[in-house]
């Protein structure tokens, strides 16, 4: 801004103001507010976040959620005291043995199991029974027998918690568990 | 003087020959004991509280010990004042006959100059006047509770003829957490419950701890690193050592009589046989070769025997075989099944679990097979040990979908007493008398 349009700048700001003074004696009364007056615009407008992108877990190829889907269960059940394959058994452990089939770098340890309702010394070796009967069965499916590792823990881990024959035919059990996936 | 002293034989006589406890057969009625606190010449602080403090509570251990047996009833301190020092060795027996106990134990606590502690024992007739016996302990004052032990042990031999357990350890697993998912840890304490210490961290499963009767080691089986199998563990210089190199899983283990050996469990594609390891030269010989479950070894006292259990037959039972393995021969012939069996430390008897009709009890047979008793009756009782007498039987309980305990019952299947735990317990095994 140069000096010289400073003092037309006061002259008219001057006569701004006298117009001003003599208007508001002239303008009628304002109305009564018959509406509320707006609220003053907010700055930001409130965000909304969009709806997550969905994730849905996915069962690999090769992994442990595979292997219990292709072969119906990682578990087969026992009666009591006995370590024999029955027919369930027998269909389970068959498809785990063509799922291995197809994975033939996956190892596996396959845990032996028994209800409460035995001795701690006697229940250990009879947990490991039925590791064994469930690895012998795999093996004679054709899975190589030194993929197959088998471990009791008697009735140390129970699945199901109870003294009930419900709970007690859950936990007489050998379960196969994939030690390393597929490459 | 010799009138007095013709007098006092004359009195001890048939007094030595009543006041006795058959422990054999059982009591009808336990014998009233009177155990005032011990008391103290001059009540002194010490590391363990003052000297008048200890006599309390030692009064209350021996107490506390010798009614636990069943043979014994306390006769309510209450009912006669508290001796003073002069009158531990002239006792007041009217006063205690007053209250109609037979037999006095009182004695004294004294704090010596080099900070260690006196305890004085005495056990009296309170009928014939007769003075039984009398022993000083010196403890260190950490140790106090050793002395209360010394003297229980003193008291119940006296009274018994037999040798005590009161100078005593149990080792046993701790269990905490759901069923399904079970911390357990090793866990030493007294035989009373005190001084408890835990000896592993829970990170890995631990099962079936049992003493060296001769040193501070204990054997038990561990599932660290997946490896499931029997270590050994001195517990005084925290040494720990896996039990021969076996790629199968190894359970069950016990030491023999003289600690040189173990007897344990091997298992191969599925069966278990029993194999002796000797500690010293490592070297580990198979004891039985059959297509079952033989397991739950546990060597008689003199070492020529051992008693274990098998499925050989069918379903479990037990069998007795030379210590070479040779001559096999079952004893067990009851309904039911026979497991775990312990050998007791006597040798007339072997204790073991009769599971029979949906129960699990605690029995004793003789070698022979012959005499078998029913102990206990309970949902689930299991993996009994014997005390170093041979006089009681420690053992868990299960209570159906519930909790587990650590119990003890006499012989004669009196006194079925539950054992403070600070959680879940069990796998208990009694250690051998201190020294």
């Amino acid at each position: 801004m140069s000096t010289k349009t400073l003092p037309i700048l006061l002259i008219a700001g001057a006569l701004a103001l006298s117009a001003c003074a003599r208007n508001k004696e002239s303008l009628p009364p304002p109305p009564p507010q018959a509406a509320p007056a707006l609220p003053p615009a907010p700055i930001d407008q409130p965000g909304t976040v969009p709806p997550q992108e969905p994730v849905q877990t996915t069962t690999l190829p090769g992994s442990q959620a595979d292997f219990v889907r292709a072969a119906g269960s990682d578990t087969v059940l026992f009666a009591f005291d006995s370590y024999s394959i029955d027919e369930t058994a027998r269909q389970i452990l068959g498809a785990q043995a063509s799922w291995l089939g197809q994975y033939s770098n996956v190892r596996v340890t396959v845990e032996g199991h028994t209800d409460e309702r035995g001795t701690r010394e006697y229940n250990l070796a009879l947990g490991e029974r039925r590791a064994n009967a469930a690895k012998n069965f795999l093996a004679a499916q054709g899975v190589d027998a030194s993929r197959i590792s088998v471990i009791s823990y008697g009735k140390e881990r129970p699945a199901a918690d109870g003294s009930n024959e419900d709970a007690w035919a859950q936990n007489r059990r050998a379960v196969t568990i994939l030690v390393s996936g597929a490459r | 003087m010799i009138w007095r002293v013709f007098c006092a034989l004359l009195l001890a006589a048939p007094a030595a020959a009543t006041l006795r406890v058959d422990i054999t057969s059982g009591v009808e009625a336990p014998m009233p004991i009177a155990v005032p606190a011990f008391a103290t010449a001059a009540v002194m602080p010490t590391p363990a509280g003052t000297t008048a403090d200890l006599g309390r509570q030692v009064a209350t251990i021996i107490s506390g010990n010798l009614t636990g047996t069943g043979l014994f009833r306390a006769v309510d301190p209450a009912a006669f004042p508290a001796p003073a020092v002069a009158q531990v060795t002239a006792p007041a027996f009217l006063g205690m006959r007053t209250a109609a106990a037979q037999a006095l134990v009182t004695g004294s606590v004294t704090a010596n100059a080099d900070g260690t502690l006196t305890i004085g024992c005495y056990l009296y007739d309170v009928f014939s006047e007769e003075e039984l016996v009398r022993q000083g302990f010196t403890v260190t004052p950490a140790g106090w509770r050793r002395a209360a032990h010394k003297c229980s042990d003193l008291v119940y031999s006296r009274l018994t003829g037999e040798s005590g357990y009161f100078d005593s350890r149990i080792v046993y697993v701790a269990e905490s957490g759901p069923r399904t998912k079970r911390v357990k840890r090793l866990a030493i304490m007294d035989q009373d419950g005190a001084n408890h210490r835990f000896l592993t961290s829970g990170q890995s499963l631990v099962l079936m701890p049992r003493f060296s009767p001769v040193d501070e080691t204990i054997t038990y089986m561990s599932f660290a690193g997946d490896r499931p199998r029997v270590w050994l563990y001195n517990i005084g210089t925290g040494r720990q050592e896996a039990v021969g190199n076996f790629d199968t899983m190894s359970f069950a283990a016990r030491f023999s009589p003289d600690g040189r050996t173990l007897l344990f469990s091997v298992t191969r594609s599925g069966n278990a046989d029993i194999f002796a390891y000797d500690i010293a030269s490592r070297r580990t010989t198979r004891l039985t070769n059959s297509n079952a479950i033989d397991t739950s070894p546990s060597f008689s006292p003199d070492g020529r025997k051992i008693v274990f259990e098998s499925d050989r037959g069918g379903s479990q039972q037990l069998y007795v075989m030379n210590a070479d393995g040779s001559g096999a021969q079952r004893i067990s012939f009851g309904s039911g099944r026979a497991a775990s069996p312990v050998w007791s430390p006597r040798g007339d008897l072997i204790a073991f679990t009769r599971m029979d009709g949906g129960k699990f009890r605690i029995a004793v047979v003789r070698p022979d097979g012959s005499g078998e008793r029913l102990l206990t009756d309970s949902w689930q009782d299991e993996g009994p040990s014997w005390s170093p007498n041979g006089r009681v039987i420690l053992f868990s309980r299960t209570e159906r979908a519930g909790r587990s305990t650590l119990r003890s019952i006499d012989l004669t299947g009196r006194s079925d007493r539950r054992i403070p735990t600070p959680l879940e317990a069990s796998d208990p095994a009694w250690g051998p008398l201190l020294r």
